[in-house]
């Protein structure tokens, strides 16, 4: 058994060449930290750029409560934060199978390290889809607004102030047009996608429907956005109204500046990312830990570095949390 | 290859993970709900350029960060100069980091509401 037990670098005890420890930590653990503390501020490099950002359009943010209100099976229901409040759950739920594991690990317990590694690995898969489900709603979106000349977004509410989605006041006019199919094109490439509703429509539309009014990004008291006034809506409206936005992507987004759109993609995004890293690499270790590397290893240490590992992604969804749904 | 706990102190650690979890848990619940409610008093009052309950948000998310790793990544029991290594040169570099953008921001702000060009057209 002693062949297999981890190995030893014969410098044990030596001051110079490696045996002294001032750290008390291991190698990998020691690594493990170096690059939690790098990542750690990769993440805040993305979240200090969406603070200067909203710094920058402090008055004019879009309002993350109107944002993300969506919650399954509750379809039109305003449900702000509900949801992203049980993602959080979930994966501090999952961090605390992760640390039963590694607890598990030091009274060299397999089958409990097993059941606490599948429970971790099973959480991290039901954030993955659950984010999933988030970004689907987000590209998607609800209502759709028109861009500016300046990239702005106007959207549209009735006289109460309640938001009105496009599709229930325009409709698209028939035209006739050929679908650009990719053995027409230069770089053999068809058209991604295709909105039959036009500006021309949303105007006519608009015009048509006397109790509609545009609402503007402008934030005029804490969580309430200018509305402006009939006349003033046709004119905002029929001058400086240039495109149709449904949904969001990398260039626009119904729900405000463009730069909301990409801050959601990058952070959220690289974020998933990171769950996703996390759950292949606890895969792997948990098959290591089913067919006993570690039992005959004697030390379940790897465990912990992927428990590290897990715990910091969930510390950086704390933040996330915070800064995109809270603050 | 040292570990800290050993058998003996083993419920102790357990007791410690559960009740991080609901520290945890509480601390989510009570963000979700002042999220979801916005008292007046804390949306409407400022504290040095930030609302009350920004700084309430900002605060607990710091308490939950300091609870994930001190308890959950187990730095309560490593040296105090692997901890400091770790915690002081995150701490430094990202406040210095935050407040170096955060300024440039509110200055860019500045000039977009002040400056004689619109951007908003």
């Amino acid at each position: 058994m002693e062949a297999t037990t981890v190995a030893k670098t014969g410098t044990e005890g030596k001051i110079w060449g490696g045996g002294e420890q001032p750290l008390k930590a291991s190698y990998g653990k020691l690594m493990m930290w170096f690059f939690i503390s790098s990542d750690a501020l990769t993440f805040s490099g993305f979240l200090a750029a969406y603070g200067f950002t909203r710094f920058k359009y402090i008055n004019q943010w879009p309002i993350a409560d109107e944002v993300f209100n969506h919650f399954p099976f509750l379809h039109g229901v305003d449900a702000p934060m509900y949801y992203v409040a049980l993602m959080t759950f979930i994966l501090i739920l999952s961090s605390v199978t992760m640390v039963l594991a590694v607890d598990a690990g030091h009274q060299m317990n397999k089958n409990k390290v097993i059941n606490y590694m599948a429970l971790t690995i099973l959480g991290g898969i039901i954030f993955l889809s659950a984010q999933a489900w988030e970004w689907k709603n987000f590209i998607q979106g609800e209502y759709g607004a028109v861009q500016t000349k300046s990239g702005s977004i106007i959207q549209f509410v009735d006289a109460d102030g309640d938001r009105v989605a496009l599709d229930e006041f325009a409709s698209a006019a028939p035209v006739t047009r050929t679908k650009h199919i990719d053995n027409k094109g230069v770089w053999f490439r068809g058209e991604d996608g295709y909105n039959p509703l036009s500006i021309e429509d949303v105007k006519a539309g608009f015009a048509a429907n006397p109790n509609l009014r545009v609402r503007t990004m402008e934030i005029v008291s804490p969580g309430e956005k200018e509305i402006l006034n009939r006349e003033n809506s046709l004119t905002k409206l029929n001058t400086s109204g240039v495109n149709v936005v449904e949904g969001a992507n990398l260039t626009a987004n119904e729900y405000g500046a463009p730069l909301f759109g990409d801050f959601f993609f990058f952070i959220t995004g690289f974020h998933g990312f990171h769950v996703l890293s996390g759950v292949i690499i606890l895969i792997i270790i948990f098959f290591n830990v089913l067919v006993g590397t570690y039992e005959k290893r004697g030390s379940y240490e790897m465990v912990e570095k992927v428990g590290l590992y897990w715990h910091f992604v969930d510390l950086v969804w704390v933040f996330v949390f915070t800064f995109f749904y809270l603050v | 290859m040292a570990h800290d706990t050993t058998h003996g102190e083993h419920s102790g650690s357990k007791k410690r993970i559960w009740q991080v979890f609901i520290i945890l848990s509480v601390l989510t619940i009570v963000e979700v709900v002042l999220g979801i409610f916005k008292p007046d008093f804390l949306v409407y009052n400022d504290l040095v350029s930030l609302t009350l309950l920004n700084w309430i948000f900002i605060i607990l998310t710091i308490v939950k960060a300091y609870y994930i790793v001190w308890a959950f990544m187990h730095m309560e029991h490593e040296t105090a100069s692997l901890r400091r290594v770790v915690v002081w040169t995150a701490v430094f570099l990202i406040s210095y980091l935050i407040a170096i953008l955060l300024i440039e921001g509110d200055y860019i702000h500045d000039i977009y509401e002040n400056s004689y060009m619109t951007w908003d057209f």
